[in-house]
């Protein structure tokens, strides 16, 4: 296993009902499993709890991560130790870093986790070699290398910035949180192609999204439904395709 | 680990060197400055500059105008001379200097001994009221490159000296200006001659040392016709409890196509969390570009003192003269800083720029003041301006108070300013890269302020990136 959720509960500092109300997650490695629900139902306070966030505090539960070897709780790990043992978050609002070059930066991340992991750090013009065929990959204008991070880019350009950055640092347990959001169809595809030739049977990937769109592309071994704070149904991919069609309302009615 | 404990240990040049003084007793009257003149063997142009200069002073009032807020200052408990014993009669050689002066030079990793110096910048160590020595002089002798105290200038150069001392910045500028002209103990001097691009940088590192000394050191940089230098200045002072006065000049000179760049790093002591100690730092910093083309920039880097009140200008006589000024001032805990610039256009087609970058944290005030100022004479006069702030954390304060004063119809004008904050996304996306929360801090704060780092030398742009990581360590989460 990779991942163990374990009856997580979590709430914002300042508020006063949970997000999160029990949820149960296993994860293996090779496998993709897609988060999907109604807006506001926790999906991505789930990814933000697993990565740490600090606007999260978990009241009961635990998360347990695979490290070297061994499912360990991982609720002492600051969100940058918690990255430097594998687990990476795509954001679904990039942040904007005025001042800070995009290779400065990525170099910084990259140096930082192989410096943990034990691995060789790169000097700029090596690591700008190691990128090249990544950025081809995810078609994207070599210049961005110089811009400031996220400064000025578009929807389209941000999102691949993200997938640059899991193809940068190698994660064994990557969560996408509406990594299709702003995108139109060609950027989707390239982005899809991107995390597709990234899994592999040593990592997970985890999508959390709203549409079914995205996983015409990168096809998820499970689903699951989240709704108020809960995994209310799991299912293989066909249930992605009942949701396309039926929407989310006649799972909601059998819950309730 | 109790707050105070992490501040010592967080201010490293904090220690204070034991070695004996002399000083001259402590307030401030005719005979004091009389006294300084005589110990100095100045001629008596000089000491006539300085009486009229402390009579002037007397006169005067003490500023009120800067969004700062001054404790009394009692003049007559400071002392106005201190000088380390051993000075009397002045080392041929740096080496042979009072160990206890090396060590600590050492220790602010400015080594002065010939064989451990930093190769390519040329130091003047200034240790309270006096100059230690310069290294490289020989070096510099050759090129015709004069570097040395200005009391040595004094004595070695005294027409320069004469001609130019202030010219820029006279004795009735402002209260702090005549208080230095009056008393001034020892700073740096630097005539670049004609033609010349200086070999190497020039340095000079302020100490101050003694307790309850007000440290008044006067800087004269002359760039003749051609010539270039490039110019650092570095300051630190030891943690004590009460304020410490440094009222400082620098006057810049630049005749015809000369250059001079003037880079500050200052961490001076800047008080306890409860705000208690701190240098004020009451300086007065100007800069006359009086050649046609020549230049002039400023880039400072503030980071200490309790209170800061400091503006580096340029005069733009020449035609096609340009100023410059980029800064950088963090303030934290209970520091106050009044700082910004003044650009004043006289020459045709002249040009400034202003980029000013202020980063406020816990109960500190920041505040950026400044004065484009644009005279009929100046036909085609362009500035631009931009000032930032960030703030970190809800209980400081940042305000911008750009004055414009613009007397030809010709002339451009630009301003610019922003307020952002550190925000927490921006915290976790880094973190969530992997950089821990310091490295976050600090990349976030070293971007804020990368137009203003790209203009000091690189070893300075280090230094700087460090020091403000340091002080904003203890500040976020």
């Amino acid at each position: 296993m990779i991942l163990n959720v374990k009856n997580i509960h979590a709430k914002t500092e300042d508020s006063n009902e949970a997000i999160l109300k029990g949820i149960n997650l296993q994860i293996n490695p090779g496998e993709v499993h897609a988060i999907m629900g109604p807006n506001g139902s926790g999906k991505s306070t789930l990814s933000k709890v697993i990565a740490g966030h600090p606007d999260y505090e978990v009241s009961e539960g635990t998360v347990e991560f695979n490290i070297n070897g061994e499912m360990k709780d991982i609720a002492d790990l600051e969100p940058d130790e918690r990255t430097k043992e594998g687990i990476f978050l795509g954001m679904q609002y990039p942040v904007e870093i005025p001042g800070v070059s995009n290779i400065n930066f990525l170099r910084e991340s990259y140096n930082a986790v192989c410096t943990h992991q034990g691995a060789a750090t790169m000097e700029e013009e090596e690591f700008r070699r190691f990128l090249s065929p990544k950025i081809e990959k995810l078609e994207m204008d070599g210049r961005f290398l110089d811009r400031d991070v996220n400064s000025g880019f578009s929807g389209g350009e941000k999102k691949k910035n993200e997938i640059l950055q899991m193809a940068t640092l190698n994660p064994r347990l990557a969560l996408l949180d509406e990594t299709d959001s702003g995108l139109d169809i060609d950027a989707l595809k390239v982005v899809a192609n991107g995390v597709n030739s990234l899994k592999s049977k040593f990592n997970a990937i985890v999508l959390v999204t709203h549409y079914q769109r995205l996983l015409d592309y990168i096809e998820p071994d499970f689903v699951h439904v989240i709704y108020k704070g809960q995994i209310i149904k799991s299912g293989d991919k066909s249930l992605a395709k009942e949701l396309e069609e039926r929407g989310y309302d006649w799972l909601i009615k059998d819950y309730q | 680990m109790d707050d105070t404990q992490f501040h010592q240990d967080n201010y490293k040049y904090g220690f204070t060197t034991d070695i004996e003084v002399e000083e001259f007793p402590k307030g401030l009257s005719e005979d004091i400055v009389r006294r300084i003149s005589t110990k100095k063997e100045e001629p008596e142009w000089l000491l006539d500059f300085r009486l009229k200069s402390f009579a002037l002073w007397k006169k005067m009032e003490h500023p009120d105008w800067a969004k700062l807020n001054i404790p009394p200052i009692d003049f007559e408990d400071l002392y106005y001379y201190a000088a380390p014993k051993q000075q009397a009669e002045k080392p041929k050689s740096l080496d042979d200097l009072d160990p206890e002066l090396l060590k600590t030079f050492e220790k602010l990793g400015i080594p002065l001994q010939e064989q451990k110096r930093i190769s390519g910048v040329a130091v003047d160590a200034v240790f309270d009221s006096v100059s230690l020595g310069t290294t490289y002089k020989e070096e510099l002798e050759k090129v015709g490159v004069i570097f040395c105290s200005i009391s040595e200038a004094v004595k070695d150069y005294p027409e320069i000296v004469k001609k130019y001392l202030g010219t820029v910045v006279p004795a009735a500028d402002n209260y702090y200006a005549a208080l230095n002209s009056a008393v001034f103990s020892d700073g740096s001097f630097v005539y670049i001659p004609k033609g010349v691009t200086c070999p190497l940088d020039l340095s000079t590192y302020f100490r101050i040392n003694a307790k309850e000394t007000g440290q008044f050191e006067r800087t004269l940089v002359v760039a003749d016709e051609g010539s270039y230098v490039n110019y650092l200045e570095g300051c630190t002072a030891p943690q004590r409890d009460e304020n410490q006065l440094h009222a400082a000049i620098v006057e810049l000179i630049t005749l015809d196509n000369a250059e001079i760049k003037y880079s500050t790093v200052q961490n001076w002591y800047a008080g306890n969390k409860e705000g208690m100690g701190g240098i004020y730092n009451f300086v007065t910093k100007r800069g006359q570009c009086r050649g046609v083309n020549s230049k002039i920039s400023w880039t400072q880097v503030e980071a200490g003192s309790a209170i800061t009140w400091k503006y580096p200008s340029c005069v733009l006589l020449g035609d096609n003269s340009q100023g410059a000024f980029y800064s950088v001032a963090l303030t934290n805990n209970k520091m106050q800083a009044d700082t910004g610039t003044k650009m004043i256009h006289i020459g045709k087609n002249t040009k400034s720029t202003i980029i000013s970058k202020g980063i406020s944290a816990e109960q500190s005030e920041n505040n950026y003041r400044g004065l484009v100022k644009v005279m009929p004479s100046a036909t085609n006069a362009r500035n631009y301006s931009q000032c930032d702030s960030m703030l970190v954390g809800g209980e400081c304060s940042a305000n911008t108070f750009p004055t414009i004063d613009v007397k030809n119809k010709t002339a451009t004008v630009e301003h610019e300013a922003s307020t952002s904050r550190i925000s927490e996304e921006q915290l976790f996306y880094l973190q969530s890269r992997g950089l821990d929360m310091e490295k976050a801090i600090s990349l976030i704060v070293g971007g804020f302020c990368d137009e203003v780092f790209k203009t000091l030398p690189l070893e300075f742009s280090v230094e700087a990136v460090k020091l403000l990581e340091m002080k904003l360590e203890n500040s976020i989460g």
